[in-house]
């Protein structure tokens, strides 16, 4: 049994969810806050991000769009260090999903990046205690196999 | 760079369905001397043995000798390098949201 964790950020943006979504959504603009990219906002686009090479990994992110609904909901694949190092460990399987909700003067945006697998199940994971400290909100929610 | 080299390493040790059972029972258990784990077990005790030194090469266990017995416990870092990885992606986000924030600002 293995445990996936997720990153969450969460932030109210006094902006229009339109607005959000078109720095979430537009290739050059998603350029000047993420990185270098080929994204199209279209389901099944396969795109990369692409980032300084670090250790094994060439620093190259694919991607895939997998669900779209503007202004609400974008979601795509993350998997990097595949290529360079199909060791188990330094490779990301992952999934970013950004959720926008209208609210008060703004938008709630919500990002969450979710598959960090750590081998070993809760036993071994409540071990990790002090570790976990430093984390704190990074651990969401337990998953079951992969 | 040697932080990437510590995850994998971590991680293919713990890969491991057996190797994980003996890491789990020896951080339910506190300290456990070699002997102990093979009596409970259905491993033998080569195997057992192999595996203690593959959790010791990964950090993840100390190891003590007292008299004629080794004795193993968690080693408190030895998960360390799984803890950076998601710090390290949690410090990413931060900065990118916040470079997405500036963003909108400017686009005012």
């Amino acid at each position: 049994m293995s445990e996936t964790h997720a990153i969450v950020v969460e932030k109210v943006v006094p902006h229009s969810p339109d607005k959000v979504w078109r720095i979430l959504t537009t290739s050059e603009l998603i350029a000047k806050w993420l990185m270098p990219n080929d994204f199209v906002a279209a389901i099944g686009h396969r795109f990369t991000f692409r980032t300084r090479p670090m250790g094994d990994w060439d620093g190259v992110v694919q991607c895939e769009v997998l669900s779209c609904e503007p202004p609400r909901l974008l979601s795509y694949s993350w998997k990097g260090g595949a290529e360079a190092n199909p060791a188990y460990g330094s490779r990301l399987d992952s999934v970013v999903t950004w959720t926008l909700t209208p609210v008060d003067g703004g938008t709630h945006l919500r990002m969450v990046h979710d598959g960090f697998v750590f081998p070993g199940n809760k036993i071994a994971f409540e071990m990790m205690g002090q570790g976990w400290g430093r984390i704190g909100d990074a651990i969401t929610r337990m998953a079951a196999d992969a | 760079m040697p932080h990437a080299a510590q995850l994998t390493s971590v991680m293919k040790t713990l890969a491991d369905p057996t190797r994980r059972a003996v890491f789990e029972r020896i951080a339910r258990e506190g300290e456990v001397a070699a002997t102990g784990l093979v009596k409970g077990s259905r491993v033998s005790q080569p195997a057992i043995s192999q595996h203690l030194r593959a959790l010791r090469d990964a950090g993840l266990v100390s190891e003590r000798r007292e008299g004629r017995h080794n004795y193993y416990r968690v080693a408190p870092d030895g998960l360390g390098p799984l803890v950076d990885w998601l710090t390290h992606y949690r410090a990413f986000w931060r900065e990118r949201i916040a470079s997405l924030e500036a963003l909108l600002k400017e686009t005012e």
